[in-house]
């Protein structure tokens, strides 16, 4: 299907102000989106109060309009561009909202009134409002966590009793969980629904069966006008149930699904797409699985461009913003090019060969009063993502990009402050999510505490625990060293592929940076570049993507999006073999840049 | 679940147990190609040298599947998802009654896996099927190498013994021109019960477990072996002839293409996936080409020209059917978007037709199964029977496990 041609002009909505929970990755989709639309003769009119943002410059649109975002400005500016269509996907949460205002207005989404495109009313309430979401997942034959609606107090304590306690608050039309929390007890349920009916626009909270502990999965799903679906990528939280998305280290591709879970998944995944309704873009679909019994629940879907599409986006190679707005004008996913093969069709889905890994970062120090406590509402201020070929070296990669003084999971000056604590107060300590507890994890796995009780005491999935032990036992081996003189090549290697530093190395044997180097080098051991391709390598990639390591942002966004990882050079290595890890890290500021085009 | 033979396939380590430590030291390991590249890592699996065509697979998920399946036969497979391992393995998920590559490659062995499903650990079944391996291989580098190359013939072995690790990868003949099915075909013909009303036979090349699911879901299925004339398939009246996947060059199987030729003029529905759809463009007198290295993933988009609809599909062959080949005699239904490889024909003077990709999937996408509706709808409308005895028991010696509860089909 062909570009439509009875659109002439656009109007794009912003997302405003930084926040949390809605920060510079709506700016990142906006630009995106603008920039095809206008590449394909649209006229673009732009409107987002924030001047600090890429999608403001005037290169971006054809009439931007930086003005607040109420539905009164916007009722103006409709009434003066006449546009044909609204996009509201690309806005985030506030796109969706103010859309869905206008459209209550009746002045958008109505016969003589802009059309919505990317996803209509009828798809963003059924998606949006937690109730008509469950039933629509549950007329599909997709389980659910059980739960009921309140309106008021009395409502939610009885329905809190009905599917047991504890339950999860959440109010309907939020942003970044807020308002959300967790009752065990009675007069908790009390509390926290007092708090969620305020922070509801509609006064409306659903009550719902905890499945803190499970595990849980995004996908990122696009769709298009002849309804082919795909998955961009899936990603898999670290941390379990319970904890904000946004505040979870999260993984991708998930690691410890089988094949047969993981399409089950994306089976489910289509269907919550094509019964909410989204008729072209992308969707973020979120699952929690219950590691004892199987059970998989459909949790949420947003339908819309959001946070995770981001770092999908840069994850994979496949711009989701991008395509996400060519396929709102009516393009099928078969008439877009890859970008980075430049000859395959954008319906496809990536095939990644390494572990893409995001931290959140917090700034609780700023916020004095703050528990420090992870949650169901979004805390974090921003967040870095580290691309490595295993998951501790990526790890380690993200934590040292955090610029919180740390140099990895472990081997810095840092690492100290826990030793002072003792093992049980640590134990207790895992057991609630903080910003610290990777750390907590890594240190208690260096005094010997078996993956298995720490499995009990944190239900982070015991995969990802041995893979911290991995680095633990590592530190171990390398601290039988007195100094990088001793290390052969096989070693050097196997430090470098769990992710250490000359950095952490230097701590670790108390010698300077410049002489780790050059051991190492001695050794032959140098970093090498591997590029985000889109296909592991079964394509070669036209233009590149590669982010270099590094440990500062402004070093870290590159012509082409590469990560570093370190190996031997091998005596037939072909000299083209650049690949690399990356760290892109955007923490608390606004603003990666989009990664510029090579030609 | 009652075939004692099952529990072959468990492994001894039990679930999620851990099975290494880094003090744990393996041994080192090389991987020579046979242009002589070589790649250093360390061993896992069979404490033996094994030498076989190098190919890659860039699905991230299902290993155990794709390590089950009889198409890799004489080859090493290398995984370019580096952490393989993760969620064990476990009954449901094989896709044969033992393992029949040559080897594996990756990039990272998980230590430990954890998954409710895993019942025991990769390394373990590796061993116990003498399948040797090598882990903290750069695979990205050996997949480009591929990519440019093609798939070539290599060797795995002690790192100490590159002299004799060479030479066996220098005289690996590879997959050209050597006759793998007879390897993994069934001996006896046996029989899986469906609830179905259809009696379909089904040809073993090297036949996927979760083909048969989904062909047991349309009837009774009678599997037989690569080499059973037309007349013996005729003799047990089936309502559709079923050709499965396998390894290797479908060129060297002209004993499958004469039958199948002669099954094509009874007007029974002929159903072929992967190697049976090769051997189906070749009995239509067509032509199959080696592919430069093949399609080994999950993620290949094929367009069904006759919907228009693209499904994401599951893919693992080196040959293909010459596009302009069947030209007059077959329709093209379906293209790979990435290359344009055949990946469907239907027959236009016969009740035949075929895909290249995997529609059962297992690994992979769901999104062709209605492949199986196709074969069931031109049963249906070539007057198959009305009534079968539904439920024939499992026989020969494969312990095809059927049903499987946990792998629900549709």
């Amino acid at each position: 299907m062909p570009r439509r041609d009875d659109l002439t002009t656009i109007l794009v909505i912003g997302s405003g102000p930084i926040v949390i929970g809605q920060a510079c990755e709506f700016d990142y989709s906006g630009t995106q989106a603008c920039r095809v639309l206008r590449d394909d003769g649209y006229r673009v009119v732009l409107v987002n109060s924030n001047p600090a943002t890429i999608m403001t410059d005037p290169d971006f649109a054809d009439r931007t309009y930086i003005e607040p975002l109420t539905p009164e400005v916007l009722a103006r500016i409709i009434e003066r561009e006449r546009p044909d269509a609204v996009l509201p996907t690309l806005g985030g949460q506030t796109g969706l909202n103010l859309a869905m205002a206008l459209y209550e207005q009746g002045l958008i989404g109505r016969p003589g009134t802009p059309e919505m495109i990317g996803a209509d009313a009828e798809a963003i309430a059924t998606a949006e409002d937690r109730e008509r979401f469950k039933e629509a997942m549950v007329e599909i034959g997709l389980d659910v966590p059980r739960s009921g609606i309140a309106h008021d107090v009395a409502t939610a304590v009885a329905v809190a009793d009905d599917v047991g306690l504890p339950v999860i608050i959440r109010p309907a039309y939020i942003l970044g969980g807020r308002g959300t929390g967790i009752a065990v007890t009675t007069d908790e349920v009390v509390r926290l629904a007092a708090i969620g009916l305020a922070a509801s626009p509609i006064g409306e909270i659903l009550v719902e069966e905890s499945i803190a502990g499970w595990k849980e999965f995004e996908l990122e799903v696009m769709r298009d006008r002849a309804d082919n679906c795909v998955v961009v990528c899936s990603i898999e939280n670290v941390d379990p149930m319970g904890v904000h998305t946004g505040d979870s280290i999260t993984v991708a591709p998930a690691q410890t699904l089988t094949d047969v879970e993981y399409q089950q998944m994306r089976d489910d995944a289509f269907a919550c797409i094509r019964r909410v309704g989204v008729e072209t873009g992308g969707s973020n679909v979120q699952f929690a699985l219950d590691p004892v019994t199987g059970r998989q629940v459909i949790i949420e879907m947003n339908p819309r461009v959001s946070r995770s599409s981001a770092l999908a986006s840069k994850a994979t190679g496949f711009p989701i913003a991008k395509i996400a707005a060519r396929l709102a004008v009516g393009y099928t996913l078969d008439e877009i090019q890859n970008d980075v093969t430049g000859v395959t069709p954008a319906c496809f889905e990536p095939t990644i060969d390494y572990v893409v890994t995001k931290v959140p970062r917090w700034a609780f120090e700023k916020l004095p009063g703050t528990s420090g406590v992870l949650g169901t509402q979004m805390q974090s201020v921003g967040e870095v993502m580290a691309i490595g070929r295993t998951f501790p070296e990526s790890l380690q990669k993200a934590l040292r990009s955090l610029e919180q003084g740390r140099a990895g999971l472990n081997c810095d000056a840092a690492e100290r402050q826990l030793a002072a604590r003792v093992t049980d107060e640590l134990l207790v300590a895992v057991a609630t999510p903080t910003p610290d507890r990777i750390f907590q994890l890594g240190e208690l796995l260096r005094r010997g505490v078996t993956v298995d009780d720490l499995n009990a005491a944190c239900r982070i999935d015991a995969w990802f625990l041995d893979q911290l032990l991995a680095i633990v036992e590592e530190r171990g081996a390398l601290e039988e060293h007195s100094g990088p003189d001793e290390l052969a090549t096989r070693e050097w290697r196997r430090a470098k592929r769990l992710g250490f530093s000359d950095v952490q190395l230097a701590h670790l044997w108390s010698v300077s940076e410049v002489a780790v180097r050059t051991a190492r080098q001695a050794c032959g051991v140098e970093p090498t570049y591997k590029t985000v391709d889109t296909c592991a390598p079964s394509s070669p990639p036209r233009r590149r993507t590669t982010t270099r390591r590094g440990r500062t942002r402004a070093r870290s966004v590159r012509r082409t999006a590469r990560a570093s990882s370190f190996s031997a050079r091998a005596p037939t290595a072909s000299a083209r073999a650049s690949s690399s890890t990356t760290a892109a890290s955007t923490p608390a500021s606004p603003c990666a840049r989009p990664a510029s085009r090579r030609s | 679940m009652s075939d004692p033979k099952r529990s072959e396939l468990l492994v001894a380590t039990g679930p999620n147990q851990p099975v290494a430590t880094s003090r744990m030291r393996r041994a080192d390991g090389i991987l020579v190609l046979a242009d002589g590249t070589l790649f250093e890592g360390e061993l896992i699996g069979a404490s033996t040298a094994a030498a076989g065509e190098v190919v890659f697979n860039t699905a991230m998920t299902g290993y155990q599947e794709i390590l089950s399946d009889p198409s890799y036969a004489g080859q090493i497979i290398t995984f370019t998802t580096p952490h393989i391992g993760n969620y064990g393995v476990n009954l449901a998920d094989f896709e044969a009654r033992r393992l029949f590559c040559r080897g594996v490659v990756v990039r990272e062995l998980a230590r430990r896996p954890s998954s409710r499903r895993s019942t025991g650990d990769l390394d373990s079944l590796l061993r116990r099927y003498d399948v040797p391996g090598i882990t903290g291989v750069d695979t990205r580098r050996l997949t480009r190498l591929i990519r440019e190359t093609g798939a070539i013939p290599g060797a795995i072995g002690p790192a100490d013994d590159v002299a004799r690790i060479t030479a066996a990868a220098a005289d690996e003949p590879g997959t050209d021109g050597i006759d793998l099915v007879s390897t993994v075909t069934t001996a006896e013909p046996y029989t899986v019960g469906g609830d179905g009303p259809f009696r379909v036979v089904a040809y073993d090349f090297g036949i996927k477990r979760t083909i048969l699911r989904h062909l047991a879901e349309l009837g009774v299925v009678e599997v037989v072996p690569a080499s059973t004339p037309a007349a013996d398939v005729v003799a047990r009246r089936p309502d559709g002839v079923f050709l499965s996947n396998g390894p290797g060059d479908p060129a060297l199987l002209p004993g499958p293409v004469a039958a199948i030729q002669e099954l094509l003029g009874t007007g029974i529905p002929v159903f072929g996936i992967c190697l049976g759809h090769q051997l189906l463009g070749r009995a239509l007198g067509g032509d199959t080409v080696k592919l430069a290295f093949g399609h080994h993933g999950a993620n290949h988009p094929v367009k069904d020209l006759t919907t228009g609809a693209i499904e994401i599909t599951s893919q693992n062959h080196n040959f293909a059917v010459a596009v302009g080949s069947i030209a007059g005699v077959a329709d093209l239904t379906h293209v790979n978007l990435n290359d344009g490889v055949c990946e469907g024909l239907a027959a236009r003077d016969a009740n035949a037709f075929g895909v290249q990709h995997h529609p059962e999937a297992g690994p992979g996408p769901h999104d062709s199964r209605y492949l199986f509706h196709r074969f069931l709808a031109r049963m249906t409308s070539a007057g198959g029977r009305s009534a079968v005895t539904v439920g024939g028991s499992m026989s020969g010696d494969e312990p095809v496990g059927l049903p499987v509860p946990e792998r629900g089909v549709g």
